[in-house]
């Protein structure tokens, strides 16, 4: 006489078998297409070659003004594009240097130069890589549309659907910033769990296309899970890009000690603007997660009697979203910037993990729609 | 006006030094500046996270009674140990409440001055403008033949949006002041909501009710199956209604793989909110509660309360009604009860049943049901006689008989609807009448669960532009150089923290330039 007397219950629907095979052709492909994609990138990472920084740029251009303009110049396009950033030196040289000075950022975190906003190291596998992302999202998002309209309803109703939808969140976040922020070298980083995730869900967690238990009857499904769904996507792609923060931080930190830094550790790029990346993500990530929560409250109410009840779903959400909420105070703590934060970053990623696989298949709770 | 001077207004100051030699009130106020410190904010918003983990992985009494017993049952020696640190009751234990408490302390005493200077720097002016804006971590320098009034002019035009304040020769901006104000939005909002799922959690109660077809309940403590009231609610504070359950339907999927599973639930119900008030009907189905004078009304379950008519062996009937059975599988619904006949003589009498929707037989012959509605309802008997136990005053589950004390009575017997059980020696009958649906209903009021609603959609309100908008400052100077011309100096500052802030800069030094037609740029970086 628990509300999870429901839980077991399903109604009729037909299911096209049809497009239930195409879905499962298209998961396949997609994998093939990352795969692809990710030796792109690794080739980016292993071979690519580190452009001049702008202050190097700069530095040639006009050396009397560099070191001052160039600094301030990086900060400007090296958030937003390292393309921007060579054409920018070149402009401020033509006009006479210096039309916005110093350091802002990066040196405002007084550890680190100017050289720090660089964009990693380039290879033309590397725009091949960005190509076969989209073409693999593209397939990726048909195969999650197919899988929907195969069975006439929101495809997130069990495990096997929501691996391939938050991996899809994922991709889809990545591809913004790739293209916004020119931040293709988070490539690698984002595909490889990607790919794990996507091999185990086929593997592992995949179940046939049918209809939903009627507790999953609610428009709050297309509410609350898209944007869980969305946030993890998120989560995901700022924690690769923590994970590079971390490497590249320690690869600064030698530099600095004066010792050579050799291979994927000398080509990532600065580790300030991977920490404002791993930042800008959260930022996007957790209003969402937010958001998902509530509306998951809203839902809960409805549905049991209750907007919150410490289910293990709800228990491990609420661990998730105050460890990301400590990340965010802990960028503005005296003493937390930097490594500490990232590492509260990554247990709060972590947490999400956890949240999704171990509660889903472990814990019995009102959440036990994992199917597998 | 340094980069610090920001950094204040967004960073909480971290509990200073140990003080020495301090008096009482001292080091009340050195406690107060530690708790309300950011870095004792932190460890309290970590404390919570890792105290809040045990509750999912342990059976807590607030969600599943019954698990808890269970645990006690397999762990007989951890279980004490662990009840003791209240580890079965996490979010309501003291050491989960100190943390929470704390922290919301913690909370208030940062946000609640953070409001004062807030409002203040709402109403004040942008500060005045740095002498040496080459300092600045932005900033630009140019001449043109404009006036240095004319400069200051097209200085403000250019910084619509911005709040401008400014001297004979400087103008001082300032925006982005939403970022504060849903800082504080948030925060208060999150205080509120602590506030509203107290209050709810205090003035509201839930209950479980079983209602067979045809019967009703009233809103009262003693209707309740299992009631769980707040700490201040009274049994004189349940709302007046009142509800009868007229009829229950399920549908289920009768092919395919999926056969057997539910496609729909309804309860049909009639409702009086009071009991002046008009009889209204109502179809209660899952994630569609009702919604009665503040309480809500839930469809949490279902089942078959087969109908049994009891006659003992001095002729008499003891027992003649549905007695719901709880389902032991949820695809065949094959359900499981007891029927209990104290009254009867001169032995007291009671049934150990199975029931089967849908009766048929298992491979290796024994009997089932196949399918969850009631197509072929059938019965199988256990009969029992002697002393039930319950004239002792012990409590006793419904759904289950005290062994001790009975004697078992003939064979296990299965009946069709209108078939009747004759005890052997005399000892009495039952005959099975037919069968009702019976439904289960969560009846919750919680007082508190609007505002928490309120407080959670503020709380997004606040987060967005808490997050997303950058405090700026801009300033902008212009005196009389060389040759009649003017030399405009450009300065700002954002958050060390925020990054982007260059092109908006770059925009609007650009903008002041094509404002004035300007001549090229001087090279003068260093004043």
């Amino acid at each position: 006489m628990t509300p999870s007397a429901y839980v077991a219950a399903a109604p009729a629907a037909q299911v096209n078998s049809g497009l239930a095979q195409l879905s499962d052709d298209l998961m396949i492909i997609a994998i093939l297409v990352y795969a692809v994609a990710l030796l792109a990138f690794t080739i980016e990472l292993g071979y690519g070659r580190r452009r001049r920084t702008v202050a190097e740029a700069a530095e040639e251009a006009a050396p009397e003004f560099a070191g001052v303009a160039a600094a301030g110049r990086t900060t400007a396009a090296a958030g937003e594009s390292a393309t921007s950033a060579v054409a920018g030196a070149g402009a401020v040289t033509e006009t006479g240097a210096a039309a916005t000075g110093a350091p802002g950022a990066s040196a405002a975190s007084g550890r680190h130069g100017p050289a720090d906003d660089a964009a990693g190291a380039t290879h033309r596998a590397g725009a091949v890589g960005l190509a076969a992302t989209v073409l693999g999202f593209l397939v990726h998002g048909g195969m999650v549309a197919t899988r929907g309209l195969a069975v006439d309803r929101w495809p997130w109703g069990n495990m096997y659907e929501f691996v391939a939808a938050i991996t899809l969140g994922a991709v889809g976040t990545f591809l913004v910033v790739a293209f916004r922020y020119r931040a293709r070298y988070l490539g690698a980083f984002v595909l490889i769990p990607v790919l794990l995730a996507l091999a185990i869900n086929v593997r592992y967690l995949y179940v046939d296309a049918g209809p939903l238990v009627p507790a999953l009857h609610s428009y709050w499904i297309a509410i609350h899970v898209t944007a869980a769904i969305i946030a993890t996507g998120a989560f995901t792609v700022s924690g690769a890009s923590t994970v590079m923060y971390l490497m590249a931080d320690r690869a600064e930190r030698k530099r600095a000690a004066g010792e050579a830094v050799k291979g994927v550790l000398g080509r990532l790029p600065g580790a300030a603007l991977l920490d404002r990346l791993a930042h800008r993500t959260v930022v996007f990530g957790f209003p969402l997660w937010t958001f998902a929560v509530i509306a998951g409250a809203i839902w809960a109410d409805e549905a049991w009697g209750r907007y919150w009840g410490w289910d293990p779903k709800e228990v491990w959400s609420f661990i998730t979203w105050v460890v990301y909420a400590g990340y965010l105070h802990s960028r503005a703590t005296a003493g937390w910037r930097g490594r500490k934060a990232a590492i509260v970053s990554l247990i709060g990623f972590a947490c999400l993990l956890f949240n999704f696989f171990a509660v889903n298949i472990l814990f019995s709770g009102l959440h036990s729609y994992g199917g597998v | 006006m340094t980069q610090t001077t920001l950094r204040d207004i967004e960073t909480r100051q971290d509990g200073g030094p140990r003080p020495a030699g301090l008096g009482p009130l001292g080091w009340l106020r050195w406690g107060w500046r530690q708790l309300t410190s950011m870095r004792t904010a932190l460890i309290l918003l970590f404390l919570l996270a890792v105290a809040a983990a045990p509750g999912s992985y342990l059976p807590q009494r607030g969600v599943d009674p019954g698990k808890v017993t269970a645990y006690f049952q397999q762990h007989k020696e951890l279980a004490p140990i662990l009840d003791r640190l209240s580890l079965f009751d996490v979010y309501s234990a003291p050491w989960f409440a100190a943390i929470y408490l704390l922290l919301f302390i913690s909370l208030a005493g940062c946000v609640i001055p953070r409001l004062g200077q807030h409002t203040r720097a709402l109403r004040a002016r942008p500060p005045a403008a740095p002498r040496n804006l080459g300092r600045l971590p932005y900033h630009a320098t140019f001449t043109v033949t404009d006036a240095p009034a004319d400069v200051l002019a097209a200085a403000r035009a250019t910084l619509r949006g911005y709040r401008a304040d400014g001297t004979e020769t400087t103008v001082a901006a300032e925006k982005g002041y939403a970022r504060e104000t849903g800082n504080l939005l948030f925060h208060f909002a999150l205080l509120a909501l602590l506030l509203a799922v107290g209050a709810g959690a205090a003035f509201g109660y839930r209950g479980n009710v079983l209602l067979n077809e045809g019967s009703g309940f009233a809103n009262t403590v003693a209707a309740y199956d299992r009631y769980i009231p707040g700490s201040l609610v009274g049994a004189g504070d349940l709302q007046p209604f009142s509800a009868h359950l007229e009829d229950f339907a399920a549908t289920y999927v009768t092919e395919g793989r999926t056969r057997g599973q539910a496609s729909s639930f309804t309860a049909k119900l009639r409702y009086r909110e009071s009991p002046e008030s008009p009889e209204r009907p109502y179809d209660l189905r899952v994630n569609h509660p009702l919604e009665v004078d503040g309480a809500r009304l839930y469809l949490l379950g279902h089942g078959y309360a087969p109908v049994f008519k009891v006659t003992d062996g001095n002729g008499e009937v003891p027992w003649d009604g549905p007695v719901p059975f709880l389902p032991r599988d949820q695809i065949t619904y094959t359900s499981e009860g007891v029927v209990k006949a104290p009254d009867a003589g001169p032995d007291q009498l009671a049934f150990l049943g199975y029931f089967f929707p849908t009766s048929g037989k298992t491979a290796d012959g024994k009997l089932t049901s196949t399918f969850p509605a009631p197509d072929d309802p059938t019965v199988t008997l256990l009969s029992f006689k002697g002393d039930l136990g319950l004239d002792a005053g012990v409590p006793q589950s419904v759904y289950a008989i005290e062994a001790k004390g009975l004697t078992k009575i003939g064979k296990s017997t299965t009946l069709r609807p209108g078939e009747t059980l004759e005890l052997p020696d005399g000892a009495g009958s039952i005959t099975f009448t037919g069968y009702r649906e019976w439904a289960s209903l969560q009846i919750t009021s919680d007082p508190g669960r609007t505002w928490a609603l309120v407080a959670a959609v503020l709380a997004i309100a606040g987060l967005l532009p808490a997050l997303t908008v950058r405090r700026r400052r801009v300033w902008v100077r212009a005196r009389a150089g060389d040759g009649g011309r003017t030399v405009v100096e450009v300065g700002g500052l954002t958050k060390a923290d925020g990054d982007g802030f260059a092109p908006e800069f770059d925009e609007i030094t650009e903008g002041l330039r094509a404002r004035l037609r300007a001549a090229p740029p001087s090279v003068g970086d260093k004043e």
